[in-house]
């Protein structure tokens, strides 16, 4: 999936409307020297994905202070209890708190993804600019690799892996990664084969700055922007991808929570009616999503609106 | 065009040459042995010795990527222990049925994106492209198996118009002849994609909206119907081509997840049952298969490009 978001950006970025950017057509002087948070502030879809993040942020890592539920031991006594006094969200097959395990799944479901969107953002960015600064057979051969890995579809391969081996935290957070750098890999190669040309890297080498100064103080930080947009796509399609992994019973052992693992043990209750075993879990899942959607897509209408201005 | 199609060409059959080392690597990394893994862990040394001089597990590692190069290409993709079935001949039979589901449901798909992302940039920032861009947004921020979950409760536990269950024919024909079980589980995938290429759809047109060619048509009296259909709708379709050709692995991802839900009889739903079982020669058969559809799409999508847009051919 990582791919089809990194498209997503080349293919939309150039043709994205105005209107939908903050920007005006007339840019006073001192409007277009404000900074780029500034900027994003007016973006009221990134404001408003910003501020779920924050809130499931707070919900999963600060709720579980306020919120006491017992999420390792099962109690067979309150199983399948519909919403009520107690439990706002009623419990599940094992008697857990459905809130309270909301909470607990997310914390791994956040850490897991931010974690993959760092590793394969900095990763990708790395092996982009690399590949698209050096040119000729490196380039080349460098890219057949990610090629290669993006040609076997994340999920079998996910899956293999964790029938192979059993799934841990750091463990996924690595195999993720490992997964989802290609993306950013093929979009900051585009980025650094047109930034290459670009006089300021001619003044550096004129100036006598080696290859790994270039890359590293000017390449990618003048592609950052496009980088920090996709590492924003990138959390959300790890959110995807774990919580598909883990409804299809291939992510983490109990008794670790995952929300895509309380959908599919809520699943087979679809049909008594225990609707609150289905619909928070999958309900969560989409808002988190869409949320960091919302931030990738305001970062792009900011980022679309300063280059304008420039 | 022909150096642009050999040079494609040879790249391709680089990457897929990759594949095969990539999948050779993966198969050396199951912890113990193939042999420990099939036989089971109460296997003598002699049965294991036997298992590893059968299957050539005894030879150098390079002898062995080589016989598993020949085998690939010669369809050989393995033997399923627990299936007792060669993994080719599971594939035969499974194939088709996953090209039917896959296969309409793409088709419904662009026959719905293509107009509608043309509807949206012709009236774009009013109530309609709004709306639509919303729902294809939710759409695309849902898990696969979520949205077939809500519809499978909607539509066939809510109200009871369709089976839950996708057919559970073993033939092409036998699924074909199920076709209100089939609903379910098109309907899922259709809406995925509808989304994926809805969005391609309504920003390339968008840009084709924005060119001078556009205006010129317009000036000159054209309907602004014609001006769609003549001008914008072929402009805007290639990068839809390209996408079609890309968007491979996240289609076969969500048609993984969808035949697990409906109980779809396809190869993904025999990659998730081979997975449980720790089938894993079949689950690296299938991994092949895959690999290769997803590089001869993008091969496929970048030699259409070139002949729909001559710019790249010389480029």
């Amino acid at each position: 999936m990582a791919e089809v978001e990194t498209l997503h950006i080349s293919a939309e970025s150039p043709g994205e409307d105005p209107a939908s950017a903050s920007a005006p057509e007339v840019v006073p002087a001192v409007a277009r020297r404000r900074s780029f948070a500034a900027g994003f502030v007016e973006n009221r879809t990134g404001v408003v994905g910003l501020g779920i993040v924050v809130a499931i942020g707070v919900f999963c890592f600060l709720g579980p202070l306020v919120y006491h539920s017992d999420q390792i031991h099962a109690n067979i006594a309150l199983t399948n209890l519909a919403p009520g006094r107690g439990h706002p969200l009623g419990t599940d097959a094992n008697g857990f708190d459905i809130l309270g395990r909301l909470m607990v799944g997310g914390q791994s479901a956040l850490e897991i993804s931010l974690a993959v969107a760092l590793m394969a953002t900095c990763f990708g960015a790395l092996w982009g600019a690399v590949s698209g600064f050096t040119g000729g057979v490196i380039d080349a051969i460098m890219m057949r690799i990610v090629d290669v890995v993006i040609a076997v579809p994340a999920i079998f391969l996910l899956i293999y892996l964790a029938t192979v081996f059993r799934p841990t935290v750091p463990l996924l957070i690595v195999v993720l990664s490992l997964l989802s750098w290609l993306g950013p890999a093929r979009l900051v190669r585009g980025e650094t084969l047109s930034l290459r040309t670009r006089e300021f890297v001619d003044a550096v080498r004129a100036a006598g700055g080696r290859s790994s100064r270039i890359v590293g103080r000017h390449i990618i930080p003048n592609a950052l922007g496009t980088i920090s947009v996709n590492a924003t796509f990138q959390v959300a399609d790890a959110i995807i991808i774990l919580a598909t992994l883990s409804f299809l019973g291939f992510g983490l052992p109990p008794p670790a929570v995952s929300w895509g693992g309380m959908l599919s043990q809520g699943t087979t209750y679809l049909l008594d009616g225990y609707w609150w075993e289905v619909y928070p879990a999958g309900l969560i899942v989409m808002v988190t999503v869409v949320a960091f959607n919302f931030i990738g897509d305001g970062l792009r209408d900011t980022l679309d609106a300063r280059l304008r201005e420039r | 065009m022909i150096g642009y199609t050999v040079r494609r060409l040879g790249q391709a059959v680089i990457v897929l040459l990759g594949l095969t080392v990539l999948v050779f690597a993966l198969e050396h990394m199951i912890p113990g042995s193939l042999a420990r893994a099939i036989l089971g862990s109460r296997a003598s040394p002699g049965a294991i010795a036997a298992f590893d001089r059968v299957n050539g597990l005894d030879r150098s590692v390079v002898s062995q990527y080589w016989t598993f190069l020949s085998h690939v290409l010669h369809g050989n993709l393995g033997y399923s222990y627990r299936l007792n079935q060669s993994v080719d001949s599971l594939v035969v039979h499974e194939l088709p049925n996953d090209l039917i589901l896959v296969g309409i449901a793409l088709l419904l798909a662009l026959g719905i994106a293509i107009p509608l992302g043309i509807c949206q940039a012709a009236r774009r920032n009013r109530a309609f492209d709004h709306l639509t861009t919303g729902v294809s947004f939710l759409l695309y921020s849902m898990p696969s198996y979520w949205l077939g979950l809500l519809l499978v409760a909607g539509l066939a536990i809510g109200v009871h118009v369709f089976p839950p269950e996708a057919p559970q024919a073993t033939s092409p024909a036998g699924v074909l002849a199920d076709p209100r079980a089939l609903v379910l589980p098109v309907i899922t995938l259709t809406l995925v994609n509808i989304a994926l290429f809805g969005r391609y759809m309504r920003s390339a047109a968008v840009d084709t909206l924005a060119q001078d060619y556009v205006r010129v048509a317009r000036a000159k009296g054209l309907p602004e119907r014609a001006v769609l259909t003549r001008h914008v709708l072929r402009n805007s379709l290639m990068p839809v081509v390209t996408l079609l050709g890309l968007s491979l692995p996240a289609v076969l991802t969500t048609g993984l997840v969808v035949e697990y839900v409906f109980n779809f009889p396809g190869l993904g739903l025999t990659y998730f049952n081979a997975a449980v079982n720790a089938d894993y020669p079949l689950e690296l058969g299938i991994t092949v298969i895959v690999g290769i559809a997803t590089v001869l799409g993008s091969l496929l999508a970048d030699l259409a490009y070139a002949v729909l847009d001559p710019r790249v051919r010389y480029g």
